[in-house]
């Protein structure tokens, strides 16, 4: 196959300001009643003047002229449906059609979280049903559903470390162990939480570097943040000595769940001894991304840390058969969101665990592992790439691979390779993450692709790197089929032609 | 096992094992020491069919209980409002939906000027001219501005006005609590909601940051001297932050003729449903200032061209972000409410200047109009505070309980409000209600009669 005939769509689609045209309209609301017309009069009255607002610069626009546009601008945008989506860390598996149907449900969309209780009862049933799944696949006690995203819940896994420490005495403890591959999230959240970061290398083989790792541990320790299958998608297989160092100063270990995927019905973040995980809904379990959230991510305690936990958390009265929310928390860390989270991402997760079941969680595991395993023995072959770390030991559901030998022999960087990739019609892989390893391709394929696609991704990659021994310029000018070629970057970001609203770009214009 | 999730068939997994010489899936797990292993699979429940799982949810739906659209009057940091159905038709699209973050600007076009659009329309709305792709929500959003104001001040305390949102305030409690930031309260007049100025002046000096104000309220009105709180903030080298339910933007004066350096508020009135909750979309801008955009969180979209010059979107000023700076990030934000700020885009485009003004004016009648009717019956007192309100407005019931009125309320399939009593002790039992778009007049004189019907019971 190789080609697909991918041409993105070129609308040349102006932006809705150079759209508008004064007077038109794409919503209408009804007419004021008398009543209602002198009550706002009589508001109006006591406005002073200073207050009132007389400029409001929104473009106007027809109904129909708001729906081509924002349709046209879909059609210029690439997602799993459109085709594979390769982007490791990301797990961009597909998002189940019927996910997006039940959560436009009345019972969902018009529920406000204040309601009394005995009105939202199947609101919370949905989350308590939902941690019970949770609960059995990473072996936690409890969850809270709060954080929106993967970060959030770093955030929220390290407050809770910090917590713990201090209610049992232990103030000292302000150093967060990182290891050099983890996602940037990680030393971020941790600094954000008060933790100076303190950076664990990788060994040879790609693991944390446990030799090291008993040279930097100290009492000041409070935790590590560990990815498992790690960002090379390596398992920690020293999992168990990092866990006795770890422990062994009152520290805690924290699993950055994003990467669970190959792990799911198989291996439980709790019996390789981590204390704290976070889940990404968005990733793992298939609900939409959304061109960069709505996501969520749910943390989870062993039962020593449930305390802190924010509040509420929901409960079920068994004698009364009624759901509740517990606010009353005293250790609790406090509150990191409004309300209880990411509610409609909540019940589309739920959805998909239903779908597939347990026992197609293993499945899933199963066949996204094949699929990355199965395409690196194809892709390790060519000319110009290599497999840093370990070359004998299996990946999990994603690989890192190294295309420096071919800038070298070629000029040809991974990003110029990801960039020719789109033009066959799919999305890149991750580029220059893990930043240990030089010109970085992190390839996910998911459980959702066929044999048939992954052999033509290879196939195309296997294409592209022929080109790129033999006429380099071609790849060096990619993209060409997609709706804009290749961006300025540089410009995009300069302070003296950085563009970040509309409102710039006229005074801009103006100069 | 064949599911229609799972791209490999039985077939092609055996091809795909004889290519790489293995026997099993197994021997890829063979890293894993065995003893991590579970003994059985996780058994929650078989795999369920499109049509059971849709049967299931629909049940356990059946025990929420929705009331006719005019029977709520909630708020409180999610309201009920209007959304167009087409802002729900084009997130649908699979296209917005199903992508990643646009790490390729070259196929991403879409979500690139959908959210350049976004941050466009919102900087009209706050009258700032930068505004980032979205926040969580107002109440994290709020965290991070309060951080924002110390990294940019190298000052540690805040303070924020008595009546905020408790449950923003418990937010950027826990949010700042890490840095060292102190917050403390100043005090706002309890007859009309203005900021105290001499309390204010007073607390304020050369180690605050930044002083906050609510705009409405948490309580529904308008603080009629929000503009002197900034002057004395800037008056001693302190931000001014305001926190904004957008809606009133329409009609009310913009934070940035206000005075505000930085922006926060809660998007989720622009076109997106209550949803139990969330997702919400935390709106967070300032002004162009390279001093205060550096220390920004969140992603940014900018418009710029490709290296042969045409029109095109991308992501900017990553520099500041977590995938480039890791702990000295400005935050540790990646994937945030994207689809929102989308759907927030589509809302503005349709509602337009005059449409958004009529929205304004919708909410500002039907709020005046309820305190209107209120006050004539005897025994209530409404509103509270004797100054201008949007959208909420408190009350209270003389001699009655208020969790008691609400409850009776209930009894007559109407969800009244919520208590506010207990985070300010001063007010008393009083109710805070909301009225939008939503409510007909109908609707509003039934929630009149009901509760003098509950009064004179
Ligand atoms: C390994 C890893 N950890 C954490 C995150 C952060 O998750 P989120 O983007 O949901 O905040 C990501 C994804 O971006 C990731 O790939």
């Amino acid at each position: 196959m190789i080609s697909n005939g991918y041409r993105q769509a070129r609308w040349l689609e102006p932006t809705v300001f150079e759209l508008s045209r004064s007077g038109a309209v794409g919503v209408d609301f009804p007419e004021l009643d008398p009543e209602l017309e002198k009550s706002l009069k009589n508001a109006f009255k006591e406005i002073p003047e200073d207050l009132k607002r007389n400029d409001l610069g929104l473009p106007e626009l027809s109904e129909l002229e708001v729906v081509r546009h924002f349709t046209r601008l879909s059609q210029m945008n690439y997602g799993v449906n459109s085709g594979m989506y390769p982007l490791g860390s990301c797990t961009m598996k597909y998002n189940p059609a019927i996910s997006e149907e039940l959560v436009d449900d009345e019972r969902i969309t018009y529920i406000h979280p204040l309601q009394p209780l005995e009105t939202i009862q199947g609101c919370l049933e949905i989350m308590w049903r939902l941690e019970q799944i949770l609960k059995e696949i990473t072996g936690m006690a409890r969850f809270s559903f709060q954080p929106a995203a993967g970060a959030h819940g770093e955030f929220l896994g390290c407050l809770i470390i910090r917590a713990y420490h201090r209610d049992k005495g232990m103030l000292h403890k302000n150093v967060m162990i990182v290891p050099d591959s983890a996602h940037g999230t990680n030393p971020a959240s941790a600094a954000m939480a008060g933790y100076e970061v303190r950076v664990v290398k990788s060994d040879k083989d790609g693991c944390v570097d446990i030799e090291m790792l008993e040279k930097i541990v100290d009492e000041n320790v409070a935790g590590i943040m560990l990815t498992n299958p790690n960002t090379l998608g390596v398992f920690e297989k020293n999992i168990d000595k990092i866990v006795d160092i770890i422990h062994g100063v009152d520290g805690l270990l924290y699993y950055d769940g994003a990467n669970l995927n190959a792990l799911l019905g198989k291996v439980r973040p709790a019996d390789m001894g981590f204390d704290i995980v976070h889940l990404n809904l968005h990733k793992t379990f298939s609900t939409p991304h959304g061109g960069g959230g709505p996501g969520s991510g749910p943390v989870g305690v062993v039962e020593k840390l449930v305390d802190y936990l924010p509040p509420p958390l929901v409960e079920y009265d068994e004698k009364e058969d009624i759901f509740y929310l517990d606010y009353n928390r005293p250790k609790s860390v406090g509150k990191i969101k409004m309300f209880y989270g990411n509610f409609s991402v909540l019940v589309k997760a739920y959805v998909y665990l239903l779908r597939i079941g347990g026992e197609g969680l293993v499945k899933v595991a199963e066949t996204s592992v094949l699929a990355s395993n199965y395409l690196l023995h194809k892709i390790r072959k060519l000319k110009g790439i290599t497999l840093p770390y370990a070359p004998e030991s299996p990946r999990k559901h994603e690989f890192v691979v190294s295309l420096s030998k071919l800038y070298k022999e070629t000029g040809i960087s991974a990003k110029d390779v990801a960039k020719r990739l789109l033009d066959y019609g799919y999305h890149a892989p991750t580029i220059y993450f893990p930043t240990i390893v030089e010109e970085a391709f992190m390839i996910e394929p998911t459980e959702s692709e066929s044999k048939k696609e992954i052999d033509n991704f290879y196939n195309v990659l296997s294409k592209i790197i022929e080109e790129a021994y033999e006429d380099p310029e071609k790849i060096k000018t990619a993209p060409h089929n997609t709706s804009v070629g290749r961006v300025d970057e540089f410009r995009a970001s300069h302070p003296k032609t950085m563009i970040p609203s509309w409102r710039i770009y006229k005074t801009r214009e103006r100069v | 096992m064949i599911h229609p999730y799972i791209g490999l068939t039985e077939e092609e997994v055996k091809l795909m094992l004889q290519e790489m010489g293995l026997d099993s899936i197994d021997k890829l797990f063979e890293d894993i020491p065995s003893r991590y292993f579970l003994k059985k699979s996780s058994k929650y429940s078989k795999p369920l069919s499109e049509w059971e799982v849709r049967t299931h949810i629909k049940n356990i739906l059946s025990k929420n209980r929705v009331l006719f659209y005019g029977r709520l009057f909630i708020g409180g940091g999610v309201w009920p409002h209007v959304v167009p159905s087409i802002v729900r038709e084009l997130l649908k699209r699979g296209e917005f939906y199903s992508s990643y973050t646009p790490y390729q600007p070259e196929v991403s076009q879409g979500v690139l000027q959908a959210l350049f659009e976004y941050q466009s329309l919102m900087a009209e709305l706050l009258d700032v001219e930068v505004v980032n792709a979205s926040m969580y929500d107002w109440g994290t959003a709020l965290g991070e501005a309060f951080r924002m104001a110390k990294r940019v001040t190298g000052r540690n305390k805040i303070l924020y006005p008595h009546y905020i949102s408790p449950e923003r305030l418990e937010i950027a409690e826990t949010y700042t609590e890490p840095s060292k930031i102190k917050l403390e309260e100043y005090a706002q007049n309890i007859n009309d909601g203005r900021i105290d100025i001499g309390d204010l002046e007073e607390k304020i000096g050369e180690d605050v940051a930044a002083v906050y104000v609510e705009y409405p309220s948490y309580l529904g009105f308008i603080p009629l001297n929000i503009k002197k709180a900034g002057e004395i903030a800037h008056d001693h080298g302190a931000l001014f932050i305001i926190g904004v339910d957008p809606t009133i933007l329409g009609i009310f004066q913009s934070p940035g003729k206000l005075g505000a350096d930085i922006v926060v508020g809660e998007g989720q009135p622009l076109g997106l449903p209550m949803n139990f909750g969330g997702p919400l979309l935390g709106i967070m801008g300032c002004r162009m200032d390279i001093k205060l955009i550096h220390q920004l969180p969140g992603r940014l979209i900018g418009m710029t061209s490709t290296i042969k010059g045409e029109r095109a979107f991308t992501m900017i000023l990553q520099a500041r972000e977590q995938h480039i700076k890791r702990e000295k990030a400005t935050s540790n934000i990646c994937t945030n409410q994207a689809l929102c700020a989308i759907a927030t885009a589509i809302y503005l485009s349709l509602l337009g200047k005059n449409g958004f003004k009529k929205l304004g004016e919708q909410i500002l009648a039907r709020t005046k109009y309820m305190m209107e009717q209120l006050s004539r019956i005897d025994g209530v007192e409404a509103p509270l505070f004797k100054t201008i309100h949007f959208k909420e407005f408190t009350y209270r019931v003389k001699g009655k309980n208020s969790s008691k009125v609400i409850l009776e309320m209930m009894e007559k399939g109407i969800m009244a409000g919520i208590c506010v009593g207990k985070w300010f002790k001063e007010l008393g039992e009083s109710i805070l209600t909301c009225t939008t778009e939503v409510h007909s007049k109908e609707d509003i004189d039934h929630y009149v009669k009901s509760l003098r019907e509950v009064l004179e019971k």
